[in-house]
């Protein structure tokens, strides 16, 4: 490994205006290409607001957010949108589609987004990855006919649609059932090793955080572990 | 498809009822708009119109004779008092020269002559005091459509021939052939026959006009070969005053327009016109306003789906445009559906009401520029009313609405 894609130099985040609360406290921490990480911790320790930071959802109080070494700092709010549609998929605990649309459009939609209207091409690729999570037949399924594990699937394939640098997943499996959240955990995990992007999972199950490489412990806003597994997973 | 029209449609085909009520909100107001509109438009044409087909457009005449100065003596005139002369009849003896003068102001469509005066119509013993028209049978009709107006025989004036009004042939029992006896103010009389007998819709000058030819009221009236006055027909209608002007420039002669002798209806219509504009004013801003609170409903309902397009790249410019877009789109469909009912209203209307003669007794005015109106504004006052729903949507932070599902 080596390429870092994903850095979080001194990141402070405080919240409240009069009262301020802070959640981290310079945290530093650097997401490696090919790298699957998961961000373990208690309630109310910062794991949220460390995933929405790396997702550039937020911006820190002070410290800065890279992403493939650019400095995000600077960016205006749209320039940090095509950033993160570029560079960032989310996989959230409770998928987020949009239930008016199909799942190909629930995929197509940031790729959509971004270029303004989609060809035959993109089409295609949206499909391949809904083949790839397995629901080539559900494609024009609406996202609100589909069950749990699938609408989790769909969101998936929608994170992958722009082959991002990064795939943050907050609590992914959270609430599916447990052969389920396997499958689902290992397509994610496959993500990171067959196309070189790095997976970040928050999560409190501990058997999620067993099967990535790399462990980060977080509490009351700081780092406190990060523990390397050298070819243990496999 | 672009992706801020395909979100917008997929969002208002989503909102099922929430859309179907604004739709018809609009088109609702649109309706009213194209309905008062055609039918305040369609009634002041037809006033106008009617009143036209009695009275010249414009009427040339001789200036008004004024009592010459008072002459003055060293700082004190002669006389403090002057008393206006009484009017002679005062004519138009070139009115051939006038007429050509006449004929080449622009605007000017056509122009006759007519000599006018007062007489006694009878009938055996009964007499009838008549306003004496002596006019030009082959030019007139192209001032006052006399010619259409004749309900019983022709119109026609050749020699001693007369056509007179429904009311006149009633009081007189005269009908087409029979004898009339013509006696001027001027003592001169004559034996006319009746060709026919107008109804002009108004009765009192059914009752009062009786039209011979120009050479019979020239000696009945004892004018030689000159004539009261030149009336003409300009081409718009709203162009008399204008021109009126330009004819008085041109020929040092008096002339008056219709609007100048209608001042009162014109003050009337304009008073019409402007209550048909508040009407439409205030619908057309009660359809923005529930446009606007149906779109704030809509962001509230929708601020999981913003979050989610937001954090997955979408630019806070491309989620306003899909809430415009929505504005846009309701405006267009409301103003389709409001013009079609606004027109079926207004021809059921139309149809509803008729005179005995089979004339609509409310005229509307459906012009092709009135859905054209109604479509632009209703289109704007969409996007106007999209714009607060609109920011207050590309405002909203993601990492608040995606927290919790």
């Amino acid at each position: 490994m080596g390429e870092t894609v994903l850095e979080l130099d001194r990141v402070v985040k405080d919240y409240g205006n009069h009262v301020t609360t802070r959640v981290l406290h310079g945290v530093d921490l650097q997401v490696e290409r090919g790298e699957v990480m998961a961000v373990i911790g208690p309630s109310g320790s910062g794991k949220s607001t460390l995933l929405n930071l790396m997702g550039l959802l937020d911006r820190p109080s002070s410290g800065r957010v890279l992403v493939r070494g650019i400095d995000t700092t600077p960016l205006g709010d749209d320039a940090i949108a095509r950033l993160r549609g570029r560079s960032i998929g989310f996989v959230f605990q409770f998928h987020h589609l949009l239930p008016a649309f199909t799942a190909l459009e629930n995929v197509l939609l940031p790729i959509w987004s971004d270029r303004g209207t989609v060809g035959r091409a993109e089409r295609q690729l949206a499909r391949d990855l809904l083949e790839r999570v397995g629901l080539a037949s559900q494609a024009d399924n609406k996202a609100t006919d589909l069950s749990g594990g699938q609408q989790q699937r769909v969101a998936i394939a929608r994170a992958l649609v722009m082959q991002p640098d990064v795939l943050l997943a907050d609590e992914p499996t959270g609430n599916l059932d447990t052969s389920t959240a396997d499958s689902i955990f290992s397509l994610l995990r496959d993500f990171g090793r067959e196309r070189g992007g790095a997976l970040v999972v928050v999560t409190h199950d501990p058997r999620l955080a067993a099967r990535c490489d790399r462990v980060v412990q977080i509490i009351d806003g700081r780092i406190v572990s990060d523990v390397r597994k050298t070819a243990a997973s496999a | 498809m672009p992706f801020e029209w395909f979100v917008s449609i997929r969002f208002l085909r989503e909102g099922r009822m929430q859309t179907l009520l604004i739709f018809v909100g609009v088109a609702v107001g649109v309706a009213v708009m194209v309905f008062v509109g055609a039918l305040i438009d369609g009634l002041q044409a037809n006033l106008i119109r009617q009143t036209l087909s009695v009275q010249p457009h414009v009427i040339v005449h001789p200036a008004e004779q004024s009592a010459r100065d008072v002459a003055m003596r060293g700082a004190n005139p002669v006389a403090a008092r002057i008393e206006k002369s009484a009017q002679r009849t005062s004519t138009l003896d070139q009115w051939q020269v006038t007429q050509q003068i006449i004929d080449r102001v622009p605007g000017i469509v056509a122009s006759s002559p007519t000599v006018a005066g007062s007489a006694f119509a009878s009938k055996g013993n009964v007499s009838r005091s008549v306003a004496l028209r002596g006019i030009d049978p082959a030019g007139y009709p192209r001032i006052i459509p006399i010619d259409q107006k004749i309900r019983a025989g022709i119109f026609h004036l050749v020699g001693n021939e007369a056509v007179v009004g429904t009311e006149l042939a009633k009081d007189l029992g005269l009908a087409v052939g029979d004898k009339l006896r013509l006696v001027s103010t001027e003592g001169r009389d004559d034996i006319f026959t009746v060709t026919g007998v107008f109804d002009l819709g108004n009765k009192d000058l059914n009752q009062r006009w009786v039209f011979v030819s120009m050479r019979s009221a020239q000696t009945l009236l004892d004018l030689a070969s000159s004539a009261s006055t030149i009336e003409a027909t300009v081409g718009d209608v709203f162009e008399a005053d204008r021109v009126a002007g330009e004819i008085a420039m041109r020929t040092g002669l008096e002339a008056d327009s219709w609007m100048k002798l209608n001042a009162q209806l014109l003050v009337a219509l304009k008073s019409q016109s402007s209550s048909s504009y508040m009407i439409q004013f205030f619908v057309m801003l009660a359809v923005t306003l529930g446009i606007a609170s149906v779109l704030v409903v809509s962001v509230v309902q929708k601020s999981k789906e913003i979050g989610i397009l937001k954090a997955t790249g979408t630019t806070t410019g491309r989620v306003t445009r899909i809430f415009l877009i929505q504005g846009a789109i309701v405006g267009i469909v409301g103003s389709v559906l409001g013009s079609v009912l606004g027109a079926l209203l207004a021809q059921l209307f139309a149809n509803l009401a008729k005179n005995p003669d089979g004339s609509p007794t409310f005229p509307v005015d459906l012009g092709p520029d009135r859905f054209l109106i109604a479509t632009l504004v209703a289109t704007s006052i969409g996007l106007l009313a999209a714009v607060a729903p609109a920011r207050r949507a590309a405002r909203l932070d993601p990492a608040k609405v995606i927290r919790y599902g």
